[in-house]
């Protein structure tokens, strides 16, 4: 009974010990990003910035040449939220239709859809790129956001999961009440799956706003330069040695993350746990 | 009671975004890819037809694509059972009835979270620069400095690190598994006086076993996709002396940058193939080593 506390007090100091350990680049990423630029690599054993300067954030946010920081976040921003309005609509859709509909052909689909989740990207890359030039919509967001109309594997099939948890009295209920397909759609299920669709919302808002290979093939002009490619921008301009600045933008793109993450913190990790979704 | 007709008709409605843009962004593409694999073809005139020779000239004529294929294999094959240890590691560390377990739970899981950002592939970068905290920490040490930005060798070591850092998701799987393993299994073996390895080989590990296979398949195909870190990290080039050209590094530089775009197809094409062979052995394998709890053990 004596030696509890000791073995406890030993765990919390070697897994605790071990997290700092990890977390300790963020940290000095964070840190970093309050020092004066001249001062970063030379004091980079300090966890203290001194001075402490917030200097870092305001060049960076003035970005370089003609556009500001503020340009790439109001782009990243709109591009989130239309891909995630696609993914909410298509894919509630479709699971609903592969969860509830009986129709001839069901199960040839979604075996042919639980393929596609496996497909490398870079298989239909190029020829996704030319069929995207032929269209002209090179240099804008329609290569990225238009897809995202037609469904996404990975959240359709956790749709469904969650859609066949429900019971199927609910939908006879309302059919004898005289409701439509699209009236259980939308009054019966819509409403029951809203913890799915929150982890669809979530891992969709990380994987765009992160995604760097697609605005780097379709977006060409810095006006249109999503957070990812601008810190790129950054970094092939690190021969001007402003790691401040580029130390500060990165914590502002990761402001985000971290805040939703926080906020959904449950959905995040039962979304991983039960579905295998990569976070 | 509905006619079958129009069951079919609300079927088709509702799944039908996923048939168009399956057609339009999936089947339309694959066929032209094959098709361009065959073709010599830079976007701006007629692709034209070449046979195999795209293929022949991967594997006898190309050096460099040998060069990227042998490096991402190293890691592959480093990086993904590194990355899966860890995850155990730290999940069996978590296991436990401490009520701070939520609390390491998040921090551990923060890596991942944030690992596919650019901002973590500069942060990165620099970390593992000349006067970074890694060397800073060696030299601490009272070991020598390493330029990990001078030999190729240490670069893609960079690469596996940042990939085993990365180990939350995993390790949130894991944990799960574990927590589904009946406490009374344990309890059992300590009657019986088995200690902690023999509890975690003939317990945790068969036990564990599907969650293994599945995280193992997920890992290694998406390991071989690795780009973002890659790009990052070398600035585009796939330096010091492609040290760090993944094969989708070296596949983008090809169709994007040198407008090889029937090369690259054939490059994505033997991708797929080498991605369907691993997940082939590794599901192959399975049944020496994966155990399903539902058949009453093997």
């Amino acid at each position: 009974m004596k030696a509890k506390p000791l073995k406890k007090l030993i765990y919390h100091i070697f897994v605790g010990g071990f997290a700092v350990l990890l977390l300790y680049p963020v940290v000095w990423l964070i840190v970093s990003s309050f020092k004066q630029s001249e001062k970063i690599f030379l004091t980079a054993e300090s966890l203290i910035p001194k001075p402490f300067t917030i200097a870092n954030y305001g060049q960076g946010w003035e970005g370089f040449g003609d556009y500001g920081f503020d340009t790439y976040i109001t782009n990243t921003t709109i591009y989130v939220v239309l891909v995630l309005i696609g993914h909410l609509i298509s894919c509630s859709l479709i699971a609903f239709g592969f969860a509830r509909l009986k129709f001839a052909g069901r199960n040839f689909w979604f075996a042919i859809m639980i393929m596609t989740l496996m497909l490398p990207y870079e298989v239909v890359m190029i020829p996704q790129y030319i069929i995207f030039s032929q269209l002209d919509w090179l240099n804008s967001y329609k290569p990225l956001v238009v897809p995202a109309y037609f469904g996404h594997p990975f959240f359709i099939f956790l749709l469904v999961q969650f859609i066949r948890t429900i019971p199927r009295e609910l939908d006879e209920a309302a059919t004898i009440d005289g409701s439509s397909v699209f009236g259980i759609y939308y009054r019966i299920i819509l409403p029951l799956i809203v913890p799915a669709l929150a982890t669809t919302a979530i891992f969709t808002f990380y994987w765009t706003w992160d995604n760097l290979l697609g605005p780097v093939l379709y977006l060409n002009s810095p006006g249109k330069y999503t957070v990812s490619m601008a810190l790129r921008m950054f970094l092939s301009n690190e021969t001007v040695s402003n790691w401040g600045a580029m130390f500060a933008m990165s914590v502002v793109s990761l402001i985000p993350v971290f805040v939703i993450f926080f906020i959904f913190q449950r959905y995040v990790v039962e979304g991983i746990s039960t579905s295998g979704l990569k976070g | 009671m509905q006619s079958s007709m129009k069951q079919n008709l609300w079927g088709y409605l509702f799944i039908g975004p996923f048939i168009i843009g399956f057609l339009a962004f999936t089947v339309i593409p694959i066929f032209a890819s094959l098709y361009f694999s065959f073709t010599s073809y830079n976007l701006f005139t007629a692709p034209e037809w070449i046979g195999f020779d795209n293929f022949t000239k991967m594997f006898t004529d190309d050096a460099r694509y040998l060069h990227s294929l042998k490096i991402t294999f190293i890691y592959v094959f480093a990086g993904v059972p590194l990355r899966l240890a860890f995850a155990l590691f730290v999940a069996m560390l978590l296991n436990t009835a401490s009520r701070a377990v939520g609390f390491y739970r998040t921090l551990y899981y923060l890596p991942s979270l944030i690992g596919g950002s650019v901002a973590v592939a500069i942060m990165w970068r620099n970390i593992f620069g000349d006067e970074g905290i890694v060397n800073l920490a060696l030299s601490t040490l009272g070991l020598d400095p390493i330029r990990w930005f001078g030999d190729p060798t240490a670069a893609l070591w960079m690469l596996i690190f940042l990939s085993v850092w990365q180990f939350g998701s995993s390790m949130l799987i894991f944990l799960a598994g574990l927590k589904s393993i009946p406490q009374s299994y344990y309890e059992a073996a300590s009657v019986d006086g088995a200690n902690f390895l023999q509890k975690f080989v003939k317990i945790t590990i068969p036990m564990l076993s599907p969650v293994i296979l599945f995280n193992a398949v997920m890992q290694t195909i998406s390991a071989f996709m690795t780009f973002v870190p890659a790009f990052i990290i070398s600035k585009g080039t796939g330096g010091p002396l492609d040290g760090t050209l993944l094969y989708s590094l070296y596949l983008f530089m090809q169709g994007f940058e040198f407008f090889h775009m029937g090369y690259a197809s054939a490059m994505a094409w033997v991708m797929l193939i080498i991605i369907g062979i691993l997940t082939s052995i590794i599901f192959a394998s399975s049944r020496f080593w994966v155990h399903y709890e539902s058949e009453g053990g093997r």
